[in-house]
């Protein structure tokens, strides 16, 4: 008999004013008891609209039923078909807006807790695991090479090398996992998580070369020249963007990029490590989505007094994963949203001193179907900052596509692929943010795991 | 990790390395730059390519030791390693279709104004380079400047060596002289550029400068290095790090360049401390 209860089972987290001072992960995860209790909320759909609502098809039921029968193995199983990165897609997945979304139990109470399912099963199974020696199926003889290792490289890494093919992943920075690594923090994804799944795919064969930028250090035509037979773009987003305000080169104006990949992959809140970052005492993050609750919450743990978001949009339209928007709020992060900055202000050291804002209302449906925010006259006014901090996306990055002769670019910068992540040059598939622009990491994966799939098909012909 | 195969001390500052790794020797050209990290806890720094050995596998580079890092780095030696070196990163020098150039360097910029002058020593460009130091124990490179050079001129801010007072100083009296430049190029200290550029806009003769701003990943993707040029913004990593010099904003630039300043002198007084228990 199924649990009938409204309401989702609660993950225990560090209490918000303890968390907000310290970069140990926040959510604290499920018990054994409290994940039975969860599961045990699931009809077991006959037409289970969750799987749809999952980018890279998980047999969410399937894995869930597992777990009722106390088959926690069986249920990393299920999910391990389809997914490279569990324990990872647990903590950063929107699931609100993907599978929880459709779950039926949604529609009248608290949809079922499959993301904090999926992270006890993977978490479970990480703690657990022997050092597995998973002996991939008959080699094929064939090389592919990945570019960037982050989540569409390493699903799709993950999944040619349990097809059998010789697998090559190449990252520019010094330590493997992209946006995973440099970008997502500690708190909210424990880098020895990161590092787990990547040994776990060395496990099945894998080599990571850290250190070689494609496009520089080797062009994707010469990957061919040495033996690869196909090559996977997943080089991720690019460039940082900027408002092109007066201003924005001031001291103490971060890209969230910047910003984050000093924290996370240089650990500059470490006293032992050497990489310098702001300690601002009131920090403004302009944007609303993942990246810029992340960026908030770190310029707080690294002791500012006033965090401020600053979006021109309101509440509802806030890109970012709904937990992170709650555990920012509970962490104290002040939300100025329909504000848009139009100025950031400096002292004679041309150091930031302040930031001028416009308040927005608003307005018509633009072409997203978002209601588009427009300026009110005359509501300019200044917000006392002394570090302010960009999180409002990327473009991609033009390393690749100035080497590579012959690779489609569309008009924003992003490679252009068919519905099997093939680019318009032979054997070369991309996939994730280099194609799409700023995205998620499932979204992502979904797309490593299309293109290796593609590649398997084209490399048995 | 990346073995030093070779170490030498240029002048009590300034220090010499090459580092085997060969897949940046394969690709590097004059003007490119690399990153390197000295340990697992070390910051990344961009180091602009000195000169480089193709079949050897080895890239030299010449760092002046200014702060934490290249402290760090200089207490290394010959047979030890580093943690990460990767590239090359940004543009290479454009030396195609230019007839006769000026090479100016300042200090430890001359390190890597030698490759350029050498590309265009090699493609039969008439070269002149103008070498500035504060005083005569700090000229580096001296020899393998003037294998490159048609012309030579070293000035020092003492007068112990060449002649006394600032390479702009050189410059505007060789082209006053009537010296035609296709094109200047000046890599140093940000105030040398400024004044070096300041100099050849009065005269309209192109000059290109190489910026070495703060940087992390050196791939375009954190934005730490951006730049003012002609109004726009610009990344020195992959748009770089050779800009028309008349079209930076200088001031910005080193207003930028100054962001850790605090930090950067404790670090480096707790690097000197460090060492000095050991000795």
């Amino acid at each position: 008999m199924a649990n009938m209860s409204l309401k989702k089972n609660e993950m225990p987290v560090q209490a918000a004013d303890v968390r907000n001072k310290n970069f140990q992960e926040v959510a604290l995860g499920y018990t054994r008891e409290t994940a039975l209790d969860e599961a045990s909320r699931c009809l077991n759909c006959k037409k289970p609209m969750c799987i749809e609502g999952c980018p890279v098809g998980i047999n969410i039921p399937g894995f869930i039923e597992k777990i009722r029968q106390e088959d926690f193995e069986g249920a990393y199983d299920v999910i391990s078909i389809s997914s490279s990165l569990p324990a990872v897609c647990g903590r950063v997945c929107p699931q609100e807006k993907q599978c929880e979304s459709r779950c039926v139990r949604g529609v009248k109470g608290d949809p079922v807790g499959i993301g904090r399912l999926e992270r006890f099963v993977a978490d479970l199974h990480n703690a657990n695991k022997s050092t597995e020696n998973l002996t991939p199926k008959q080699p094929t003889g064939k090389r592919v090479a990945i570019v960037g290792s982050g989540p569409s490289g390493l699903t799709c890494a993950g999944d040619l090398a349990k097809k059998g093919y010789q697998v090559t992943v190449f990252e520019a920075l010094h330590t493997a996992g992209g946006v995973l690594v440099y970008g997502i923090p500690e708190f909210r994804l424990p880098k020895d998580i990161v590092k787990g799944e990547i040994e776990g795919l060395k496990n099945l064969g894998v080599k990571f070369e850290t250190n070689v930028v494609i496009g520089k250090s080797i062009t994707v035509d010469e990957l061919f020249e040495n033996g690869f037979e196909a090559v996977f773009i997943g080089s991720g987003a690019g460039l940082p963007r900027f408002m092109n305000i007066p201003g924005e080169n001031l001291k103490g104006v971060y890209s969230a990029n910047e910003f984050l990949t000093r924290i996370n992959l240089m650990k500059a809140y470490r006293e032992v490590n050497d990489t310098p970052v702001m300690r601002a005492k009131k920090v403004a993050v302009i944007g609303g989505g993942n990246v810029a609750m992340d960026a908030c919450r770190c310029a707080k743990r690294l002791g500012a007094e006033e965090v401020y978001i600053v979006y021109r949009r309101s509440l509802d339209e806030l890109p970012a994963r709904k937990e992170e928007v709650e555990h920012a709020m509970e962490e104290g992060i002040i939300f100025k949203l329909l504000n848009n900055p139009v100025e950031i202000l400096g002292d004679d050291t041309k150091s930031v001193c302040g930031m001028k804002c416009i308040e927005m209302e608003l307005g018509e449906p633009d072409a997203s179907g978002r209601r588009s925010p427009v300026e009110k006259a005359g509501s300019e006014f200044v917000l006392d900052v002394d570090c302010v901090i960009m999180a409002i996306g990327t473009s991609p990055n033009p390393l690749i596509k100035s080497t590579t002769e012959g690779l489609e670019i569309n008009r924003k910068g992003g490679i252009v692929v068919n519905e099997d992540g093939l680019t318009s040059r032979n054997n070369v598939y991309a996939g994730g943010d280099a194609v799409t622009g700023a995205a998620t990491v499932i979204l992502a994966m979904g797309a490593g795991k299309t293109a290796a799939a593609a590649i398997d098909k084209e490399l048995s012909k | 990790m990346y073995k030093i195969v070779l170490k030498k001390k240029l002048n009590p500052t300034v220090t010499l390395m090459d580092i085997h790794a060969p897949l940046v020797a394969a690709k590097a050209q004059p003007g490119q730059f690399i990153i390197l990290r000295v340990d697992e806890e070390g910051e990344r720094i961009p180091l602009t390519v000195a000169d480089y050995d193709r079949e050897k596998g080895n890239v030299t580079i010449i760092f002046q030791i200014v702060g934490a890092t290249t402290r760090k780095l200089d207490e290394k030696n010959e047979g030890d390693s580093i943690q990460d070196f990767v590239g090359p990163l940004g543009r290479a020098t454009h030396t195609e279709g230019i007839k006769k150039v000026a090479v100016v360097g300042g200090g430890v910029g001359c390190a890597i104004a030698l490759p350029v002058a050498k590309k265009f020593h090699e493609q039969g460009t008439h070269v002149t380079s103008i070498v500035g130091f504060r005083t005569k124990d700090l000229l580096i490179l001296e020899d393998e400047f003037r294998a490159a050079s048609d012309n030579y001129i070293v000035m020092t801010d003492d007068g112990s060596y060449g002649e006394q007072g600032l390479v702009t100083n050189a410059l505007e009296k060789l082209i006053e002289a009537g010296e035609q430049f296709d094109e200047v190029i000046t890599i140093g200290p940000l105030i040398m550029m400024k004044f070096v550029c300041a100099v050849t806009k009065k005269y309209n003769i192109k000059t290109v400068v190489s910026m070495n701003p703060i940087m992390i990943d050196g791939t375009g993707m954190c934005g730490g290095c951006r730049l003012t040029v002609g109004g726009e913004t610009k990344f020195a990593c992959v748009d770089g790090p050779e800009f028309d010099g008349h079209l930076v904003d200088f001031d910005e630039a080193m207003s930028r360049g100054g962001m850790y300043k605090e930090f950067e002198r404790h670090a480096y007084e707790e690097t000197c401390n460090l060492f000095a228990q050991k000795a």
